[in-house]
């Protein structure tokens, strides 16, 4: 039984004993190994990933049935196992040069996304909280990791109480939950709720619970904390922030929706509506002010919870799909794009200012190229694979009946082209400034390189991720 | 008779005033890590409540999670915080505005 069990939580296990060993071995060590543990742990990731990725088979449910690995779950850490692997890749050459690459940040990013896999493997309120700390006490600290800048400091102390502050609400929801329904498991809920109509108790539970929820995916108006986390942070734990955990909190979300109230759809329904409408308007609205390259991701990351919120609202397996299929394009996305902006910089000193593009393309051709089709993707340009994925999530929407949030979805789709576009034409025809000289080491020009062309290549079938992601909702809305 | 209703409300009183805490108090940080402790141990009230009133054990487990999680958040909290102090001098509120979110 418990061998068993523990079989299940495998690749969770495994993680830990690692960043345990490996915290032994960074704090023992005679000579410096933080490198050294930094590719071990992106390769662990990677191993990770590749084997629970060619898992399959039915829903395993370990510990009495607080823990599920099932296709959802298994879709979800393929996505975070990858998307943090590569951010770790992406990290090293920006940590070194700032005297930060030390041997406890490899091990917080591995713990952290321990946590993830916890969290999207819930199946049980008391797990679904431990995974959700695990992940962020381990994100406030790499938020500050720059200890000696106050940016990086207050960053880390604005997402320390914002994000205490959610798991509060979280945590008062379920304890309604538990209360009116008698019981923590995500089944047995269920079961109580059955296809009724929610007592008061309970709907203050789903509220509190959705409000907790939103936080962690950033999803507005809880949303605040954003902006200031991304900027403040060095630039590839804003890079992490933005790929892993936005996967894990959307994924935990959608759990938490489809297995405890899955039987009272319209209940939720207007919530994440509401939500996603919020969502999309202030990431599409708010940005265009923005001069900062990383705030300008923060509202870019907000409009598109906004728009994976929308798939999520439909409530249906087609909802499901299409969130799963958004957030594996968000992430491959993303990476690109924080791997062109690790290597913005001026005579060794990181650059974040928007303005510094001008005439980008005249002097690095082929990264502008890469830039732009990034762009193209993120405001949703057809052809692109940006476009499928915001394509999916509408279809979603209207098959489900909601067909103002979908025209709400295109209006602020096509205001927040604004600013994606102008970067473009920043890089191509605007005003000349002294030029970006940072050299850009061979990782991020091929994660570069893999994610613009994946933009452009996935046109043809999306590389198949749309009839995994089709498996892994249906396990997910029975 | 002191009844379920009585718990929630109290409860509910104080998980508020912990909300209240964190966004109305312009005075020092330490105020918004005890308000948060503050709404952690309101929900604690709540789940202990609501187990005794369904004679079912998960409620109080729940509730040595939450303080174990609260313990280790505090831990955390006050680290950062006193990393900012370092760099500012100060843990006023009003002084937490380099960037304006």
């Amino acid at each position: 039984m418990l061998g068993q069990d523990l079989s299940i939580i495998a690749p969770e296990l495994l993680l830990v004993l690692y960043a345990a060993a490996a915290l032994m071995a960074g704090a023992y060590s005679p000579r410096d190994i933080s490198r050294q543990v930094l590719w071990a742990s992106c390769g662990l990731l990677v191993v990770v990933g590749l084997w629970v990725g060619f898992q399959s088979g039915e829903a395993q449910y370990a510990f009495h049935g607080s823990f599920v690995s099932d296709g959802f779950a298994r879709f979800s850490k393929v996505l975070i196992l990858f998307g943090s692997a590569a951010t770790l890749a992406l990290s090293v050459e920006f940590l070194e040069r700032n005297n930060l690459l030390k041997y406890e940040y490899p091990i917080l990013i591995v713990l952290s996304v321990v946590g993830m896999m916890i969290m999207v493997s819930a199946s049980d309120l008391i797990v679904l909280y431990l995974g959700l700390e695990l992940q962020s006490l381990a994100l406030y600290v790499v938020a500050s990791f720059r200890r000696d800048s106050l940016k990086s400091t207050e960053a880390g102390l604005k997402y320390f109480v914002l994000g205490a502050l959610s798991s509060g609400l979280l945590l008062y929801g379920a304890s309604l939950t538990y209360g009116f329904s008698g019981t923590t498991d995500f089944a047995g809920i269920s079961a109580v709720i059955g296809d009724d109509q929610l007592s008061l108790g309970l709907i203050f539970g789903l509220v509190f619970l959705a409000a907790g929820m939103a936080f962690k995916v950033s999803a507005a108006p809880f949303h605040m904390w954003t902006p200031d986390v991304y900027e403040g942070s060095p630039t590839p734990v804003t890079a992490f922030f933005a790929t892993a955990p936005k996967v894990a909190a959307a994924a935990m979300l959608a759990r938490v929706m489809f297995d405890i109230f899955g039987g009272v759809v319209s209940d939720w329904q207007q919530i994440l509506a509401l939500l996603a409408v919020a969502s999309m308007f202030v990431g599409a609205v708010a940005a265009i002010g923005q001069t900062n390259i990383k705030r300008l991701m923060a509202y870019s990351s907000i409009g598109h919870m906004g728009f994976a919120l929308t798939g999520l609202a439909a409530g249906t397996e087609e909802g499901a799909r299409s969130l799963l299929i958004y957030l594996a394009i968000y992430v491959t996305t993303n990476i690109g794009v924080f791997a062109f902006i690790l290597n913005m910089e001026r005579d060794g000193k990181p650059v974040t200012d928007i303005s510094s593009l001008g005439q980008y393309s005249s002097v690095h051709p082929a990264r502008a190229a890469a830039l732009a089709a990034l762009m193209f993707s993120l405001a949703g340009v057809p052809p692109l694979v940006g476009f499928f994925g915001k394509f999916f999530v509408l279809q979603a929407a209207v098959n489900a009946g909601l067909v103002w949030l979908a025209v709400l979805a295109v209006i602020a789709s096509v205001i927040s082209a604004f600013y994606y576009l102008r970067i473009v034409r920043l890089m191509y025809f605007g005003t000349a400034v002294e030029p970006l000289d940072g050299k850009m080491p061979m990782v991020h020009g091929a994660l570069l390189a893999v994610s613009s062309l994946a933009m452009v290549i996935g046109v043809f079938n999306l590389f198949g991720i749309d009839d995994v992601a089709a498996l892994a909702a249906a396990t997910l809305v029975q | 008779m002191i009844e379920l209703s009585h718990f929630l409300t109290v409860a509910a009183i104080l998980f508020v005033t912990g909300i209240f805490g964190i966004f109305l108090n312009r005075k020092n940080v330490i105020i918004i890590l005890m308000s948060i402790e503050l709404m952690l141990l309101a929900v604690n009230i709540n789940m202990v409540a609501f187990s005794a009133h369904l004679g079912d054990l998960v409620g109080q487990v729940f509730t040595l999670f939450i303080l174990t999680v609260a313990a280790a958040e505090a831990a955390i909290g006050l680290a950062i915080l006193v990393c900012f102090f370092r760099n500012t001098g100060t843990i006023a509120v009003e002084d937490i505005n380099v960037m304006k979110g």
